[in-house]
């Protein structure tokens, strides 16, 4: 029996076609995955599902039922919940709070804190999500964010769970907890639509997948053993994807980063990069395995000079670039891809092509004395633009407007075209689609080949063992050890990476 | 695309416009309502601000300095600031430019270009502070601006009192040779007083452009107001780039003071309380929209809604407040965006309709 019968829906915005005749259809106890690529159009059907928008076209039922869902309370009222990529929880209220925000028990007038405690509880108790209900949301991690919200929709009756992209924002082991939590719910009878751009979960988790494209939907298959992440990905994708990154061995020579003895402290003192070495040498790529939050992105700052570094050295093709301004260090020749796109990488209120002299805005042909020369700014962005598969209306377009993985090629274009001598990718891929990670994949192994060091670091085990030429473990602000990515397995690294004395010994 | 973004600022003029029109009508309610003829009222101001030339002239006089405070203020904006501090920086430009007028002895025009320039730096040093506790400790720019207004207000007034006077009210009034009046103008407009701080104040208006959209220092500038973290990663240096954008700002509103002490009034005297021409020109830059067009039409309207605001007073009776009233409802009705709220309900209800 379909809990959810979504028929012909089409939704129009100004200049595209979000959602163009999309049929869906899900069973009840089931974990339905809804998958495309970044704005194929899955998250606008979710909210017309949840009544954040209306279709301009077409029906829904639920339970077999021909329903107007004409806003979110409509939704709930019809067992509808969704749980969104960014969290709305009040971080000063405890978890008790949060979730009966708006719909809270009350006796005499007052607010029974102690019947709500008890049944979020018991929720939290069926289903095995573990959360404690007085502690701050503030106070615990993304994960149990996440879980709360979910029990806010449990807790308003939800039967049908709606989940935005809820592993964007998780580490890899919060992943297969969420996984487990889903089967759960399923277990007991509720039905769970998981929208996704990641293979690997719905391998995992799902039972059946919709697949849309450009607004389009390309099919609805279940997942069996005929099924594997290629024909999805080239479902998704629209043509074959090649997982594998096909590269010929490096040809290291002379080496271009050398850091030796490095120590970085954050702000309460603790230091969190403590006497790290590193070398990474001309047409190598080296890789930085590790857990986050082991200095990772403290070492990346030091390099480029957004931290200052507490003692050692950063050498740059032998000169001492320690204590250097970032301009300097740029100069220099270092590209930077940074992990946190939104915060480092773009000024989303500027134009692409503003964005892409981001660092060469002062310099000739951009640049004529104080006097900016916008012609030149400009074709230099259209030349970027179509060499790098930027897809934006034209240079003229707020970053803002662009789909993550644009953007991210559009900082890619930026960095990689100035050519540095060091090319430092900080979590190039996060949040994009197959097609966008195949791309960046492929330049980078392109800036290795021409013979410049590149140092990745990423979180995507996969990703470091496929890129790398050599991988650095990091634990705890050291390098702990070195491992050859051709030999190595995941489980070796996970060991080093988790610190354990027993993969030490593997190293030596 | 193009298109897309001409319907945006078209937007932004139709929601002005529309916002102007709520404002006048919530004056006509307040007049009907406490007794006045609003048709009289508004004629009366419309006729002295449009009509005969004397009435003209000193529309512009008035907006003269509402433009550059409504410039600096919108330069401010910008670069992700919010200089409230227009006032004091005004104060101080009026300050040191009379300084000079008094003071030196120079040959005429030589005189009040100096003084001018004067008064312009000495707005943009006293942003200078504010800039420099923001860019290094965070302080916030409308907290030490609001302080700084007060200590130029008074700082001002002790000057007058005990160095440029013995103890009047008023300087005495500055040399012919600092002077920016034009006689030329100010015959031609029925001896108005007009006066060349208007020139300054146009050219100040393409300065603003240039800088902000065509040269390296309004890249970094904006870059900075719109995202500290990226400017940084990028080798911009921040903290020169806020103290920067507030000197800048303070400078324009240096400017205006400069040019009301040397053009309009001639002397400066003790102020008891702020004249509010810096704070108009917040509600001139948020009416314009921040863009430099859009602050010279802004302080068109103010300008006229003012200087005509106290001939109503005179021809029709109505107080001159109710004109403060018509300002404060255009900036509610633009600062609540009311017109897209309509627009909004009307698309809505057409989609609606079409459906059935």
């Amino acid at each position: 029996m379909n809990v959810v019968e979504m028929k012909g829906i089409t939704k129009r915005f100004p200049g595209t076609v979000a959602n163009d005749r999309i049929d869906l259809k899900v069973r009840k106890g089931e974990i339905h995955a809804l998958l495309g690529e970044n704005g194929a159009g899955k998250s606008t059907l979710m909210n017309i599902l949840f009544g954040l928008y209306q279709p301009d076209e077409g029906e829904i039922f639920i339970n077999g039922q021909r329903v107007n869902i004409t806003g979110p309370s409509k939704a709930v009222e019809l067992g509808i919940g969704m749980v969104h990529q960014h969290f709305m929880l009040v971080n000063p209220f405890t978890v008790t709070e949060n979730i009966i925000l708006g719909l809270e028990p009350t006796s005499a007038g007052f607010i029974d804190m102690a019947a709500a405690e008890r049944k979020v509880r018991e929720i939290s108790e069926q289903y095995g999500l573990h959360v404690d209900p007085r502690a701050k949301v503030g106070n615990i991690s993304v994960g149990m964010q996440q879980r709360v919200e979910i029990l806010k929709t449990l807790y308003r009756g939800a039967e049908i769970l709606i989940f935005d992209e809820p592993t964007a924002v998780l580490a890899p082991q919060e992943i297969d907890e969420l996984i487990e939590i889903m089967r759960n719910l399923v277990r007991e009878g509720k039905t769970i639509i998981f929208i996704t751009h990641k293979l690997k979960e719905i391998m995992k988790a799902c039972d059946t997948v919709t697949v849309i494209r450009r607004g389009k939907k390309i099919g609805t298959v279940a997942i069996d053993e005929e099924v594997n992440e290629k024909r999805l990905a080239a479902m998704m994708v629209g043509r074959e994807v090649s997982f594998s990154v096909d590269k010929k061995p490096a040809e290291a020579k002379e080496t271009v980063l050398e850091v030796k003895d490095l120590v970085v402290t954050d702000a309460r003192g603790v230091h969190v990069v403590n006497g790290l070495d590193l070398d990474v040498r001309a047409g190598e790529i080296v890789g930085i395995a590790g857990v986050d939050g082991n200095g990772q992105s403290e070492l990346i700052e030091a390099i480029t000079g957004l931290r200052p570094s507490k003692k050692g050295t950063i050498r740059l093709k032998g000169k001492n670039i320690t204590h250097r301004k970032p301009r300097e260090i740029i100069q220099a020749g270092i590209g930077h891809i940074p992990e946190d796109r939104h915060k480092r990488g773009l000024v989303l209120d500027f134009s692409i092509s503003e964005n892409i002299v981001l660092h060469t805005y002062d310099q000739a042909p951009f640049a004529k004395g104080l006097f900016l020369r916008y012609p030149e700014i400009n074709a230099y962005a259209q030349k970027l633009i179509s060499s790098f598969d930027v897809r934006t209306p034209d240079e003229h377009t707020l970053a803002r407007s662009l789909s993550g993985g644009n953007q991210q090629k559009a900082i890619i274009a930026r960095e990689v075209d100035r050519d540095p001598d060091l090319l430092i990718a900080a979590q190039p891929t996060r949040g994009l689609d197959v097609g966008a990670i195949e791309f960046i994949h492929r330049r980078i192994v392109e800036q290795r080949d021409k013979g410049k060091a590149v140092l990745l670091v990423s979180l995507e085990l996969d990703e470091v063992l496929q890129l790398s030429d050599r991988i650095a473990v990091i634990y705890e602000g050291k390098i702990v050890g070195w491992v050859d990515p051709k030999t190595a397995t995941e489980e070796e690294l996970g060991l080093l990476m988790a610190g354990s004395k027993k993969a030490e010994e593997v190293k030596g | 695309m193009q298109l897309l973004s001409r319907m945006n600022r078209q937007s932004t003029i139709l929601s002005s416009l529309v916002s102007i029109i709520l404002g006048l009508v919530v004056g006509a309610i307040l007049m009907l309502v406490a007794g006045y003829d609003p048709l009289v009222a508004y004629s009366a101001l419309f006729r002295s601000g449009f009509l005969d030339m004397y009435g003209v002239g000193e529309s512009i006089r008035t907006l003269t300095p509402l433009l550059l405070t409504g410039l600096a203020v919108a330069l401010a904006f910008r670069t992700g600031l919010f200089n409230i501090g227009v006032e004091g920086q005004l104060i101080i430009g009026q300050l040191a430019a009379v300084i000079v007028a008094l003071k030196l002895d120079l040959p005429p025009g030589l005189h009040a270009a100096v003084a001018v320039i004067v008064g312009g730096i000495a707005g943009g040093l006293w942003a200078f502070l504010p800039g420099l506790l923001k860019a290094t400790r965070g302080v916030h720019e409308v907290i030490t601006t609001i302080m700084m207004n007060f200590i130029a207000l008074y700082l001002s007034n002790v000057l007058v009192r005990t160095w440029l006077t013995s103890g009047a009210d008023s300087t005495d009034p500055i040399p012919e040779s600092a002077s920016l009046k034009m006689s030329f103008f100010s015959d031609w407009f029925g001896g108005a007083r007009i006066h060349f701080g208007f020139i300054i104040a146009l050219v100040m208006v393409i300065v603003m452009y240039f800088l902000l959209w065509r040269t390296t220092w309004g890249f970094q500038m904006r870059a900075v107001g719109f995202n500290p973290d990226a400017s940084e990663y990028a080798g911009i240096n921040v903290r020169k780039n806020i103290i920067l954008s507030m000197m800048i700002s303070g400078s324009f509103a240096g400017l205006a003071g400069a040019g009301e002490v040397l053009g309009t009034y001639e002397y400066l005297f003790i102020q008891d309380a702020f004249s509010g021409i810096g704070f108009d020109g917040i509600a001139v830059a948020l009416l314009g929209a921040n863009t430099p067009v859009g602050v010279v039409l802004s302080s068109i309207l103010f300008g006229v809604l003012t200087f005509g605001g106290s001939e109503m007073q005179y021809d029709a009776q109505v107080p001159f407040e109710v004109i403060r009233v018509v300002f404060a409802a255009i900036i509610f009705f633009v600062a609540a965006n009311v017109t897209s709220w309509f627009l909004e309900r009307f698309r809505l209800g057409r989609k609606v309709n079409s459906h059935e």
